[in-house]
């Protein structure tokens, strides 16, 4: 079962520096391993992570085979006003979790 | 799988560089005087090499340089910690090392020549080798995690160097209200005692269990998973059922720094606040291994799995926790096989001859309550350059068997710390 762990300042002053750290449990299976039997395990792995603010897009990934597994993505941003990020993944067979915390801006 | 015994280039332009420096100083066999072997750190590796040097060639002069005239074991320091065992338990000292034929100074040795062969001692005095053993333990690497440095240690014990800081980890549990938090901060791979953050819980709660039922512990581990961990897993559910909880690495566990004023652990997503804090940092080879110029850039040793010699350092062998020994953890027991093979490789290098390959065995035991032990061993030998494990040797205590079979492993275990203690020190 997949899960995140998110990380986002519950509070923050306008033009601060923020820094957002967010851990999504998965696999990331690369595709290119066999079984004992010879057959290849079928890949799995998150393709895609995006952040939005407020509903606008800020921050965006592509994730490929070679990113380990259980992904820890960080990445920093201005805040600006108080508000809401959501965090989505997907990738393969059908994979799509999302997150979301809250800021304060004074 | 043939591709597991091609040479890679890297290892075939080091067993080049081995032989060019092994050309490049010729073993002094016309020399007059019996041949020296200096042995600096009086563990279980250093103490059991000097012996065995002794006990194989009694020609050879053997000098064993150990500041401390007492050793404090770490193998049984969580009972210690856990009220079970008093600290004099663990100790002991070198008489009988001397009274074999071994030199023993009390010194710490600061510096090593390797070019002129002579180490350094603290009281401005040196000694001169033909051979160096280094067995020097680990450093605790007080830079790795924020805010934790010697003055915090005082405030949180790592407790992973015998002795002071065993006693104040079970002074802080002994003063702790029930009803506490007690958070044990492990570290990734490799580090002393694989097993030793997980015994130490099982064993931390069975004194909570007895004395402070009310109170929990919490493992924050930097590693996903760990040595025998379906066993621990199980008996922390056997044992202590909703007390013990550990986060690993992917649920967020990895502590990077801590704040002493307030017993706070901090990890990239929250802090945990605890009565009593253990905080195990990740280490490195003793400093004496960094002064000799026999660590890489991973802060431990590589060396020869046949010699334990040096990559780096000529005549110099690192044996113990300090060396990079491959599948071989980082236990007494390693230390102790590793000191007879390279006490048995230097006497044969002294004497022109060529070591045999060797074949080297460790068992850890592990105590998840005093009457319950569990196990793992090993068997390995050189492949590729470094240790590897022998498919299909060794493996662990099994899963489900009733408690009677774990009180006998607990009883094993008491006769094997008897015994090897026995075997370097008594």
């Amino acid at each position: 079962m997949a899960s995140a762990l998110i990380n986002v300042p519950a509070k923050a002053k306008r033009g601060d520096i923020i820094e957002i750290k967010t851990l999504m449990s998965h696999i990331m299976e690369t595709g290119y391993r066999h079984t004992t039997a010879g057959e290849v395990v079928p890949r799995d792995i998150i393709t895609s992570f995006t952040c939005r603010f407020n509903g606008s897009e800020i921050f965006r990934t592509d994730l490929f085979p070679a990113i380990s597994a259980n992904p820890f993505i960080t990445f920093f941003t201005t805040a600006t006003e108080s508000g809401k990020f959501e965090f989505e993944w997907t990738g393969d067979q059908g994979f799509s979790e999302t997150a979301s915390a809250s800021i304060t801006v004074e | 799988m043939g591709t597991s015994h091609r040479v890679s280039r890297r290892e075939f332009v080091g067993a080049s560089a081995a032989t060019v420096t092994a050309l490049a100083f010729p073993l002094p066999a016309f020399a007059q005087a019996a041949p020296r072997v200096v042995v600096i750190g009086g563990g279980f590796g250093g103490a059991s090499c000097a012996r065995a040097l002794k006990q194989i060639d009694p020609k050879l002069q053997v000098t064993l340089v150990e500041p401390n005239k007492t050793f404090t074991a770490c193998p049984f320091s969580n009972i210690v910690i856990a009220g079970l065992r008093s600290i004099e338990a663990q100790q002991f000292g070198y008489d009988k090392i001397a009274a074999g034929g071994v030199t023993v100074v009390a010194q710490a040795a600061t510096a090593v020549n390797a070019a002129a062969r002579t180490v350094g001692l603290a009281d401005g005095t040196s000694l001169s080798y033909d051979r160096l053993v280094l067995s020097p333990g680990i450093d605790l690497r007080f830079d790795a995690l924020q805010g934790y440095d010697e003055a915090a240690a005082a405030k949180m014990p790592h407790a992973w160097k015998a002795g002071e800081q065993t006693l104040l980890l079970r002074k802080q549990l002994e003063a702790m209200d029930d009803g506490g938090l007690v958070v044990i901060a492990a570290p990734a791979n490799p580090f002393r005692c694989p097993p030793g953050p997980y015994e130490r819980a099982c064993l931390i709660a069975h004194y909570l269990k007895t004395k402070k039922p009310r109170s929990k512990l919490l493992i924050l581990d930097a590693k996903d998973t760990f040595s025998k961990q379906r066993l621990f897993q199980n008996a922390w559910k056997e044992l202590y059922p909703g007390m013990v909880e550990w986060i690993s690495l992917s649920q967020g566990g990895k502590v990077n720094a801590v704040d002493p004023a307030t017993n706070t652990l901090i990890t990239d997503f929250g802090n945990h606040t605890a009565q009593v804090a253990n905080v195990i940092p990740p280490q490195r080879a003793g400093r004496i291994a960094t002064v000799a110029g026999a660590t890489d850039n991973t802060g431990w040793c590589a060396i020869d799995p046949v010699t334990f010699e040096s990559k780096s350092a000529p005549n110099i062998h690192v044996i113990g926790d300090a060396c990079l020994a491959g599948a071989m953890p980082k236990s007494a027991f390693t230390a102790n096989a590793q000191a007879k093979v390279c006490a048995a490789a230097i006497a044969t290098l002294i004497s022109g001859g060529t070591p045999a390959t060797p074949k080297l065995i460790n068992t850890c035991y592990s105590l998840a309550a005093p009457d319950y032990g569990i196990s793992v061993a090993g068997v390995y030998q050189p492949k590729n350059g470094l240790l590897a494990d022998v498919e299909g040797a060794g493996g662990v205590s099994p899963a489900d068997v009733p408690r009677e079979f774990r009180a006998r492993e607990a009883d094993y275990a008491q006769s094997w710390f008897a015994t090897i203690t026995a075997e370097v020190f008594g």
